[in-house]
């Protein structure tokens, strides 16, 4: 061990100083929004609450346990990402598989992957887009919510190349015993790809958890609204006197800013219960994702 | 034998079928649809009977009063935003690198990152009721030190600078994440090389921790030059309102009032389509740089 000089010493001291400060300070909002779902709307409305609730009541979440167009909308988030989550996995890996062999073991590999990679340098905009999801009949469905962007390019470039980086040894024994390309994927791909899979499935179930703006554009009836979208028309509307006026008499211990904060919260919760594995495969995510040959 | 492996290949054009299917639909479809740029198009006509109109719906867009100062909202946010996520990550990356308690290392990494994970639609929902005037918190500090309230999303001084610093505290906690890892893979017998010369702790920063990081910054800073006309429709759409639109409005937002409030649907997509050729532009010149430059490939 060797002595800290003097300057060396007040810079560290500064730096973990700095560091937590800026640490906290990423989570304040949040904390403040916490601290105002748990409080009484009294001192909410008067603007009393800081970091820590006051008159601390469960009452704004029992009202939104009751609010019909919240349980709604998140039956409808519910479905868009178990069956979006299912059926853009399965694209991604069959997709995946095909285009990680090379160009000598399956003729048109590179025309494949450039028109896949084509995808993400262009796009037609908005209106061209929201009329083919029309023209299909979608509109108004769950469908539209998981089908159009069930193929996410950059999941299959980043399984792609995990698979690539497998030893080619695994893939030949398997065909040496007779194996189909379908049968190679399931019994040897997938069991040595757990932490690519995890990662694509984190991505794919927080997109899925986190859109909005999808539900919002193509739900014409606010009852298929699935949660997020439902939270932007809730929590970003900016003239109180339209929302308060709302049943919110019968329940003199919730606020409109109390019940929205609840509402904000709530619809952060799965992420922070994940954020674990979130945190760690993301991560993971990055450092596949610059791995290349 | 040559029949062999033929058989051998269609399961692989089969595997590949359902995802083609949906790109060709929801990726190839629209940008043939964008043909409708140049029409004068009607939902009842459809793509192939509304009457063509050449370069009119571009005409009327560029005479437009606000269009070129929504092109310069575009560019002047975004690229706020790509120097204030470059540079700001940088500087907490060798902050923590100089942490020598990996266990404050990680919880401070771990407060950092989560607003990453949330919508926009969440953090947007905080920001407005932090940063209201009348009952933010943000307001209240204000004026404890006798600073009289801000309307932080209706005044158009402050609205960009809003945007910049809530979009860097949602990603500055990814970003020093991967500059992290960067520092990771700095060869340790480089620092004892530099004692040994006699280097100072802040030349061993300069010469040997920051030129470790330079690889992934050039790539990150030549990968962001595809961003320069996205400056973030999430966080704009549900953070701006009329007030504002003088300093917030984008290209973005704009295609979509144009197309879904004031269904001027060619001349919308004429907007995207500029978008998207000038984007188109800009991502193969940043991948074109990141491969000269950094040895990236994408596969």
């Amino acid at each position: 061990m060797y002595r800290l000089s003097p300057s060396r010493r007040l810079f560290l001291i500064c730096n973990y100083i700095v560091l937590s400060g800026l640490s906290v300070i990423c989570l304040l909002p949040l904390i403040n929004i916490l601290a105002i779902s748990f409080s009484s709307s009294g001192p909410a409305i008067a603007n009393l609450v800081k970091f820590w609730p006051v008159e601390f009541t469960f009452s704004s979440y029992k009202f939104i346990m009751h609010k019909q167009e919240f349980l709604t909308a998140m039956v409808v988030t519910l479905k868009r990402f178990s069956l979006g989550t299912i059926i853009s996995m399965v694209l991604t890996l069959l997709a995946a598989y095909a285009l990680s062999k090379e160009e000598s073991a399956f003729k048109g590999r590179t025309l494949y992957a450039w028109i896949f990679m084509l995808t993400i340098l262009f796009n037609g905009g908005l209106i061209p887009w929201y009329i083919a999801i029309n023209q299909t009949g979608m509109l108004d469905t769950i469908w539209a919510l998981v089908i159009p962007n069930a193929v996410q390019v950059f999941n299959v470039i980043l399984l792609l190349n995990f698979f690539r980086g497998l030893p080619k040894e695994l893939e030949e024994a398997a065909f040496i015993d007779g194996a189909s390309h379908l049968t190679t994927l399931i019994r040897v791909f997938i069991p040595v790809s757990a932490p690519a899979l995890a990662t694509i499935t984190l991505f794919t179930i927080v997109y899925h958890w986190n859109s909005w703006f999808d539900g919002l554009l193509l739900m014409n009836s606010p009852a298929h609204y699935p949660l997020q979208s439902y939270l932007q028309t809730v929590t970003t509307v900016r003239d109180l006197t339209l929302v308060s006026s709302q049943s919110l008499n019968d329940l003199k211990d919730v606020s409109d800013r109390t019940s929205k904060s609840a509402q904000l919260f709530l619809g952060a919760l799965p992420i922070l219960f994940a954020y674990p594995f979130l945190q760690r495969y993301f991560i993971k995510g990055i450092v596949l994702g610059s791995v290349k040959e | 034998m040559l029949r062999n492996t033929r058989m051998r290949q269609l399961p692989l054009h089969l595997m590949l079928l359902p995802a083609l299917v949906i790109l060709v639909i929801y990726s190839y479809y629209p940008m043939a649809g964008a043909v409708i740029a140049f029409q004068n198009f009607t939902p009842a006509k459809g793509i192939f009977r509304s009457e063509w109109i050449g370069f009119d719906n571009f005409n009327y867009v560029a005479n437009l009063p606000d269009t070129l100062r929504v092109v310069w909202n575009t560019v002047f946010i975004a690229l706020m935003k790509i120097i204030a996520n470059l540079v700001l990550p940088i500087i907490m990356a060798l902050l923590l690198n100089e942490v020598i308690n990996n266990r404050f290392k990680r919880i401070v990494q771990t407060m950092i990152y989560l607003p990453h994970f949330l919508s926009w639609v969440i953090l947007s929902g905080v920001l407005i009721d932090i940063l209201s005037p009348s009952t933010g918190i943000v307001n209240h500090f204000l004026s404890l030190l006798g600073i009289e309230p801000i309307y932080f999303l209706g005044n158009n001084d402050w609205f960009p600078f809003v945007l910049v610093a809530s979009d860097v505290w949602k990603e500055f906690g990814f970003n020093t994440i991967i500059y992290l890892a960067a520092l990771t893979s700095i060869n340790p017998s480089l620092y004892e090389a530099a004692v040994v010369d006699g280097a100072s702790r802040w030349k061993q920063t300069l010469h040997v921790t920051l030129s470790g990081m330079l690889p992934i910054v050039i790539l990150l800073m030549t990968l962001s030059l595809g961003n320069v006309l996205n400056a973030g429709f999430d966080q704009i759409f549900n953070l701006y309102n009329p007030q504002v639109y003088e300093s917030g409005d984008i290209i973005d937002t704009l295609v979509y009032r144009l197309g879904f409030v004031s269904a001027q649907f060619g001349v919308a997509t004429a907007v995207g389509l500029f978008k998207s050729v000038v984007s188109l532009i800009l991502i193969s010149a940043s991948y074109f740089l990141a491969y000269r430059l950094a040895n990236y490939r994408i596969f």
